[in-house]
Order: structure tokens, then sequence, then C-alpha cells
């Protein structure tokens, strides 16, 4: 156990891409927690998705060790968090767990929207912020400009910023001197019964549940009986440790440290991120704040294509919801699709993670149906549903109105694409609430639908703007407004898996660029199709696909007919698995695809 | 009761892989060598025959094909070898048919007198197009010159003579090829084949295509006219689309190819020959090596030439439906309930009827004009 004043616990935390792990790696690096040998980029991003993707997904938690200048050996706890807005919780439930952050900017980009949410909920969290400005190796770097920005848009003090390069090394002793000098040490009473917050849990095949625990006053020791504030359930404890990153055990855990505690826990919903851990006897009586639960905003139904993959689907959707609180699920039924489950995500790339580790860790081949937020439908005996599906909206007849969720978006973009990003916002029913500029950038602040940014809003963003607006939301909380549910009829039978609330007013527009995508989405068939946009019994769009005129083989022999029948087979069995509705088969990207717009 | 092949009969395929040159758009067992050995390769060929018939002596031979690559570059002594030693192991029917594949270059048509000597009395000349640009865009070595003194030779030689005409061109109008086959149509032809240009992977324009450099191919709409209008125009000709890249002439059907397409059985001889011969009941498929090389020392070493499988009832029926369902004729459905009886899905057959895809006259299936031009949609649906 170290003292106190020996501890500096960090978060680092940027915009998406600004560097933040690789700054970890150089850290990691520099102190000799790992060797040379063994280093690679991003160390930290574990999973396949991450490093294929590029991003951190998972906030991780490293123990170092640092010999400073002053002669003295201090242990730094650094917890790396993802950039991207669907895992800002992961960020604010880690500030939680330590005094001070990292605010890493890219000397090339600047201050971006997450940089700012970041340092808000940094301020939030009270903590104390050191600036470091990356990336300074490329041409493109301007530290000063980005320094006055930090000043002017952020208001904190960048005069100490710490010049880095993540890629080359350059800066590394510094920060890591500013960490010691800087950040203050942890407060914490090593006599006092033993407070713990549960930071995070996750499921791991050898070792059952794992839980990292930040250590407020008292000691934690192996074989201690502990018992989790909220639910009052006793664990003895089995095996204390640190990340270096890997696991590593110890003895015991004392105030101010980070490290992990494993106790025979059989279920990750067992443990409540935030929850205050004491000891059985002569614990605590007073838990620690606490945070909020993160909750999913956007939820879409997830089907096999082949219907038989059912009960694997249900397993591998079990087990993903074991390490990822923030995922929900509960059976659907579908006319078209069969059964599936309704999924609740964090966000669009939330979903897609989701989606893709089932594919590809499970072999499940899925079905996405078009994203929904939840609407709270008030009716008229003064009951509320919340709707997650539109499939599911009740007889309009028995409802008062409707209310949507709205969000509070902050866009940082630079003068020349203001106007495109206010013509973006308005089109999406956005109302302006603040524009302020910072240099060439302006900030601006919108009341927005949830509904109308799920699904691509960002990536019309970036396209409207080449890349250079940066976005950041946050949940506001709902109002009413004329929504109705827009269904969409291929040859004449409606496909619930397409049905999506739209705001009246918006109806025909999306209406029609749905049919018109659907045109685009669905194959040719033998007959033509009628691809239709409804509101109630009345058609408000209408595309036709035309039928397919020529498909055949020109050259067919006798050397050719091995190769065509297996060809043959080939196709039979694709179509086997695609679903068809009525006649006609949809193809599984459509679902999506046919809700993201062009404009 | 007849065997199933009987409905198709029974036929020799005799492939010789080698070209003057690659064309860019073809995928079939083609090479271009700097020497050919015609003396190993002609003991090869008459190993495998003599290999191949024991199991099958007695039956009587109704076409012979010589196919490529580009048969008429062979010895006119190795067809008329091979075609002696066919005629030693089965007895040949009067009229049988003996095509050879040609090239219409003067390397090629010199030799026709002499093919016609060793035994060759139907020629198919892959003319490809009427029109020197696009021959050469296909990659051909002659011009329109040359093909014209080619299938004039050849009318004085051959009994019959049919040309191959590839259309879809990159660029080619409606127009274009309504001009083209009008042209062909005033030659007396009575045997036409008249393919769409296909893309196929592993070849020059299906590289091409791919990196997008294959400009002008024309799209579904048109391509579709430029079949219907194929059908039009031969018919009109009185030469009937009795499949749906050939035309002939009453009774001027490649009698051979028919065996294919009526699943019949065929002797499958040289590199990379498929072959189909019904054994004791049983439909097996023999494939053969389709590097030359290697078909040619397993041939003259090691004593057996390429493999032979069973052909399930499944597969045997589907090739059945897939290839019967290319001739106007159609295919009689109760053969194929003979040989699998589930392999219909009844649903998908009443939809494509309704759809007016295909109709059913007395036993027979058969696809109307629109959907033998969608067949392999068709069949999809059709199959269980
Ligand atoms: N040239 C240069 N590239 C850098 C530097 N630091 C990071 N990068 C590159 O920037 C990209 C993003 O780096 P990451 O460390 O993954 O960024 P991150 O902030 O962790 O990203 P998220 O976790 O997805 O938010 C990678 O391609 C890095 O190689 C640097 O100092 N110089
Ligand atoms: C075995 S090939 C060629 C015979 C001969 N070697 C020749 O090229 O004239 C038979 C015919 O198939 C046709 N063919 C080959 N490749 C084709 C393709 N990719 N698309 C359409 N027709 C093709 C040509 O018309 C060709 O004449
Ligand atoms: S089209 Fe004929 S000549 Fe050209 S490569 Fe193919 S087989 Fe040989
Ligand atoms: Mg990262």
């Amino acid at each position: 156990m170290t003292d106190l004043s020996h501890i500096r616990n960090f978060s680092i935390v940027a915009h998406i891409d600004h560097g933040k792990s690789t700054l970890a790696d150089r850290l990691i690096q520099e102190t000799g927690t790992v060797q040379d040998r063994d280093m690679k980029e991003q160390l930290l991003d574990s999973m396949d998705i991450e490093r294929e993707r590029g991003i951190t997904i998972k906030a991780n938690t490293v123990r170092i060790d640092y010999q400073a200048e002053d002669g003295e050996n201090y242990i730094l706890n650094l917890i790396d968090t993802p950039g991207h807005v669907d895992f800002a919780y992961e960020v604010s439930r880690s500030m939680r767990a330590v005094e001070g952050s990292l605010l890493v900017v890219d000397s090339t980009q600047g201050v971006e929207a997450q940089t700012l949410a970041n340092v808000y909920q940094a301020i939030d969290a009270d903590h104390e912020i050191v600036p470091v400005l990356n990336k300074i190796d490329l041409p493109a770097s301007d530290c000063d400009r980005v320094a006055e920005q930090i000043e002017d848009v952020i208001g904190i003090d960048a005069t100490g910023a710490i010049q880095v390069s993540a890629k080359t090394g350059q800066g590394i002793h510094e920060t890591l001197e500013a960490i010691v000098r800087e950040l203050p040490a942890p407060k914490g009473e090593r006599d006092a019964p033993l407070k713990a917050m549960l930071v995070d849990s996750w499921y791991d095949a050898y070792l059952g549940v794992i839980v990292l625990v930040r250590i407020v006053d008292g000691v934690l020791k192996k074989g201690d009986r502990i018992r989790m504030m909220s639910t009052n359930a006793v664990y003895p404890v089995d095996r204390i440790g640190v990340f270096r990153p890997e696991m590593q055990t110890i003895d015991a855990l004392g105030p101010g440290e980070i490290g992990f505690l494993t106790a025979s826990i059989k279920q990750v919903r067992d443990t409540r991120v935030g929850d205050t851990i004491t000891h059985e006897k002569k614990g605590v009586s007073e838990p620690l704040p606490g945070f909020k639960p993160s909750q999913p905003v956007v939820f879409c139904g997830l089907f096999p294509v082949d219907n038989a993959e059912f009960e694997d689907l249900r397993d591998s959707i079990e087990k993903l919801a074991l390490n990822d609180a923030s995922f929900s699920s509960e059976m659907e039924t579908s006319a078209a699709l069969g059964f599936g489950f309704r999924c609740g995500f964090l966000g669009l790339l939330h979903l897609e993670v989701i989606r893709d580790r089932i594919e590809r860790e499970y072999g499940i081949e899925l079905i996405t149906t078009a994203p929904s937020v939840i609407y709270h439908i008030h009716m008229r005996d003064g009951t509320m549903i919340e709707l997650h599906n539109p499939a599911d909206m009740p007889d309009l007849t028995l409802v008062d109105h409707i209310e949507e969720p709205r969000i509070k978006a902050t866009i940082l973009v630079p003068d020349d694409y203001l106007g495109d990003v206010l013509k973006l916002c308005q089109d999406r029913r956005g109302i302006q609430q603040d524009l302020t500029y910072a240099g060439s950038r302006a900030m601006v602040v919108y009341d927005l639908p949830l509904n109308e940014v799920v699904f691509d809003f960002y990536d019309r963003l970036k396209s409207v703007t080449k890349g250079y607006a940066s976005f950041d939301y946050q949940m506001t909380g709902y109002r009413e407004d004329f929504l109705v549910k827009m269904q969409i009829l291929v040859n004449d039978e409606p496909v619930d898996a397409l049905s999506t609330m739209v705001h009246r007013d918006r109806a025909e527009m999306r209406g029609r660029a749905m049919v018109e995508k659907l045109k685009d989405l669905i194959p040719r068939h033998m007959f033509k199709i009628p691809i239709q946009a409804a509101i109630g019994g009345r058609i408000i769009a209408r595309e036709t696909l035309s039928a397919l005129r020529k498909d055949v083989t020109a050259k067919c022999y006798g050397g050719d007919a091995t190769r065509k029948r297996k060809l043959l087979d080939k196709q039979k069995a694709g179509k086997k698995k695609m679903r068809q509705f009525g006649k006609v088969d949809i193809p599984q990207e459509a679902f999506i695809n046919a809700l993201k717009m062009d404009s | 009761m007849i065997e199933d092949w009987q409905n198709g009969g029974f036929g020799v395929y005799v492939h010789w892989p080698f070209c003057q040159a690659k064309c860019p758009y073809c995928d079939f067992n083609s090479h271009v060598v700097a020497k050919i050995d015609h003396e190993s390769y002609k003991s090869a060929y008459l190993f495998e025959i003599n290999k191949k018939s024991a199991a099958i002596s007695g039956r009587s031979v109704t076409s012979v094909f010589f196919g490529g690559g580009t048969p008429s570059l062979m010895e006119p002594d190795t067809v008329r070898a091979i075609l002696t030693a066919l005629k030693e192991r089965f007895s040949f029917s009067n009229k049988a048919e003996i095509t050879l594949e040609a090239n219409p270059t003067s390397v090629d048509y010199t030799r026709f007198q002499e093919f016609r000597d060793a035994g060759i009395n139907r020629l198919s000349l892959g003319v490809q197009a009427l029109n020197d640009n696009d021959l050469r865009a296909l990659g051909r070595l002659h011009s329109v010159e040359e093909a014209r003194k080619a299938w004039e030779i050849a009318q004085s030689c051959f009994d019959r003579v049919s040309i191959d005409l590839i259309y879809a061109r990159q660029n080619q109008t409606l127009r274009d090829w309504e001009e083209e086959l009008k042209q062909a149509l005033n030659r007396g032809f009575s045997h036409l084949s008249l393919y769409q240009l296909t893309i196929e992977d592993g070849t020059a324009f299906g590289d091409r295509h791919r990196r997008g450099r294959l400009p002008g191919l024309p799209d579904e709409g048109l391509a579709a006219d430029m079949y219907e209008l194929t059908q039009s125009l031969t018919s009109s000709a009185g030469l009937l689309g009795y499949e749906i890249s050939n035309h002939a002439k009453a009774d001027e059907a490649s009698r051979h190819n028919l065996i294919y397409w009526k699943s019949g059985d065929f002797l499958g001889i040289g590199p990379g020959a498929h072959g189909r011969i019904t054994l004791n009941g049983q439909r097996m498929a023999t494939e053969n090596q389709r590097a030359p090389t290697v078909w040619l020392n397993e041939a003259l070493n090691s004593g057996t030439v390429g493999t032979m499988a069973p052909v399930s009832a499944r597969d045997h029926a589907t090739e059945v439906l897939m290839m019967g369902l290319r001739l106007a004729e159609g295919v009689d459905l109760g053969r194929i309930s003979l040989i699998c009886p589930d392999l219909i899905d009844p649903q998908g057959m009443s939809d494509l009827r309704d759809q007016g895809l295909i109709e059913i006259v007395g036993d027979r299936l058969i696809a109307t004009p629109r959907g033998r031009a969608l067949l392999n949609s068709v069949l999809v649906a059709l199959i269980d």
C-alpha cells in the first residue's frame, strides 16, 4: 500500500481520435510498465472490434510506477477513455474514480465538440485538468493557435499546456512530471471503515465477474467479506489486484488506489456500477453518491436471417449483455421476420458494434430493422405507454398525444460551413439555442428531436462540412409534437420492420426518400413491385420497381452443366436465407439503409 | 423401358485446348503455347478413347463434336485417327453429325478440305462480329473479309455450316446489331449461334470490368431489347430459336448440342472435358484435368484419365430441368418426377404460371419466351 501523497489518479480524455490511447501507450512504455518487445499500437484497445475500427470502446485502467525528478516513487493510475459520443457514459463514470484529467487536444485540429463535453464533465467532477497538445510531429500542428482556443472556448489556462507527440514520444517525460506536479493526490483515511466505489464490472471466462474498484477510505484485503450496499449481498473476496495492464494480484488496496477484486460473483447483473462496497462488519452506513445508470436511446429489432438460429441468437445476446449493461434486449415477434429481439443501444455506433460482434463472433447473420427512439404515448385514459417499436403503435383513437425525446446538440464548425450546418439542423426540426464564435469557428447549440439525429445526422454533418464539424449531444427530455406512424408497403403488403414514427410535416418528404431508397435497395424481381409509404390508409409516396427482363446464361453446353448447377444450388440456398415479404425478397441491409437520407 | 439417357442420345465431345491467341472475353479451357507435340497429343486422345469406351461399347454414336480452344488448329490426321478409333469401338448412325469448331483465319481455313476428308461434315465458325473495329476490340486475329472467305470455303466443303456471333458488345446500339444480324441472315446459313457477350470472372474483360475500365456495355434493358430483336429477326428469316442462343432452319439444329440440352450421355475426351455416362442405370459425371500437359502426362503415363463420380438423383433431375428449359420445346415433367419426385416446388410452379413465365403443354413444361429470357430466376423459383 502506498502513501496517499505518492498516488496520482487521472483519466485521459479527448475528442475522438485525438490520440488518447496512443498517449497511454507512451506513458506505459516510458515507465517500463510493459517491455518494448510486448508493445503494440493502442495496446489497451484489446477487443477485436476496437483494433479493427481503430477506436476505443471500453475504458481501460492501468497502474504504472514512476520515479519522478524529485527522486520519489509514485503510483499513477491512468484510465484511457473512449472518444465517441455513444460511449460518453464510460468517460463520465471513469472520471468519478480519479482526481484529474489529461485533456488531450490534437494540435492539428483544435478544440472539438467532445473536447468541450469532456471538459465540462471534468469540471463537474472537480478535476484538476492538464491540457496536452498532441501530434506536434505533424506539419499542420499549431500549438499557439490551439492553446489560444483552449483559453477562449473552454476558459481554462493553457499556458502550461504540454506539447507532445504520442507518436514519437516527445514531451512524454514532461507529461509524467506534470501529472505528479499538477494533479492532486487523492484524499482518504486508511483507518476509517472501508468505502470503495464500484467503477465497472465485466465477465471473464476464467475468473468470473471482475469488479473495478476505487478505494476511498479503509483497506480492502484478500479474504475480506464485503457487502454491496445497494443489494446488501455479501461476498468473500477471492482475489485482489491491479492492471499493468495485464492482471497482477496483490494483497491489499488502500485509500486512493484503483484495482480489481473477484469474489465468486456469478453474474455482472449482481453488481451495480456506482455502488458502494464496504465490509460486512463495521461497514460504513452512508454510501457514496453513486451515478446515474446509462440508458439505451436507440432501439431496433434483431432477427436471425435463418429462423433456425433463434436460440443461438438468444445465447449470443445474453452473453454480450453480460458485459455491457447499456445494451438491453427483450424478445419480439414479427409477422414477417418471425422470432427475434428488440434491443436498446446507446447510439448507432453501439448498435453496429453489437451487431458486428453477433455476426462475427457467433456466426449468425442478422436482419436489423429500422431503428427507433422511445416515444411516450399518452392515452386518452391518462396512462402513458413507452413505445420502443413503431409496429406496436396503439389504435390512434385511443391516443391523446405523443411525446418524443429531445437532445441538446453542440456543434463546432468552421465559419465557411456554418450555413450548411444551420440548414441541416433546421431541416431536422431543430431549434437554435445559441451561436457563438471562437476565432474562425462557430459553436452552435441546437435543440433537436433525437429521432432526427440517430440514424444519419452525424454522417450528413460530416459530409456537408467535409469532415470539419464536430458534434456532441445530451438528452434533455420529452416534448409533445405532431407525430405519426408511417408504414411502408412493398408489393401492397405492409412491412412492419420498416415502420417509423415521423413528424407529420416531414412525412411526405421522408416517405418519398424512403421509397426511392428502397427502390434501389430491393433487387428487381420477375414482376414489377409497387413500393409505397402510407399514413393510416393514405398513400403519401409511391415508386415502382420495374420487372427484370433478362437473366439467363448465354452459353450452356455439356461442360457447363456441373458449374451452372452448382451456381443454381448456391442461388437457391441464398434465396432460402433471404426473408420473403409476400413474394418479395428484401435484403438485410435494406432496413437500416432505407432510413439514411441524402439530405 | 428405355434408360433415361436415351431421351437425349449419345455423343462424343473432344476438347482441343490450344488457340493462336487468347481472346479477352474467353473463359474456355484454351491456352496459347509456342509448340505443340501433335504426336503425343494424338496418342493421348487415342488412349483416353480406348479407356473410356471399354465400359460402354455397343452404343451407337449419333454425333461427335471437336470443340475448343481452336480445333481447326489440330492436325487433320489427329482428327482422322480419333474418328477411326471411335468407329472401331462404336457403331455410328448413318447421319452421324461430326462437327468441328473453327476460327476464320487463313491458318485454319486452308485446312478445311483436309478436315472434310478426315470425316468432318459440319463446321461451326467463330465469326463473332461483322465489323472490323469490334473484332479488334474482341481481340480477334481476323478481319470481316477473312471471315467471309472462311465461310465461303466452308460452305463449299461442308454440308452444314454454322457461325457464332457475339452481341451486346461495347457501344453497340440496337440498330447496329439489327444491321449486323440482317447481314448474317442474308448469307443463307442454316444455323446461327448468337451469344450475348458475357463478362466472365478470370478473363481480361472480367478484370477490366471490375476496375471500371470496360465502358459502353449495355444495361439490362438494352440487352433485353437485343435479345428480343434477335428472336424476332431470326424467326422471320425462318431460323427457329430452338435454344436460348441457337437458331436453325428445320432439321438443322445441332444434334450434338441437343444431347446436352436433353441430358443424354456423352463421352468427354481431352483436357478439361466433362462427360455424363449412365452405367448400370446410375448417371456418372466424368471430369478431366484442365491443364493440357497435366492431362497429357496422366493419359500417357498413369494409365487412367480424369475422375468419375455418381450424380445424385436430385442433381441429375436439376440438370434435366435446367438444360431442358433452355429449349423451345421445354422438358418432359414425367421424366423429371421419375428421377426426383420432389424437385419442383408446386407453389413456385403455379406462381410462375400466373406470371406467364412458364406453361404446361401436355406433359411438357415450357418456359415462355419471356420466361426463357429470365431462365436463371425462373429456375431458382421453380426448384424446391
Ligand atoms: N502523427 C501522429 N499521429 C498520432 C499521434 N497520436 C496519435 N496519432 C494517431 O492518431 C490516430 C488516433 O489515435 P488513438 O490513440 O487511437 O486516438 P484515441 O483518442 O484513443 O481515439 P478514440 O479512442 O477512438 O477516441 C491513430 O492513427 C494514431 O496513430 C501523434 O502524436 N502524432
Ligand atoms: C469454344 S468458343 C470458340 C470457338 C473458336 N475458338 C472461336 O473463338 O471462334 C465457342 C463460342 O463461344 C462464344 N463465346 C466465347 N466466350 C464468350 C463470352 N464471354 N460471351 C459470349 N460468347 C462467348 C463465341 O461466340 C465462341 O465462338
Ligand atoms: S474465343 Fe475461341 S479463339 Fe478465342 S481464346 Fe476462346 S477458344 Fe480461343
Ligand atoms: Mg482510444
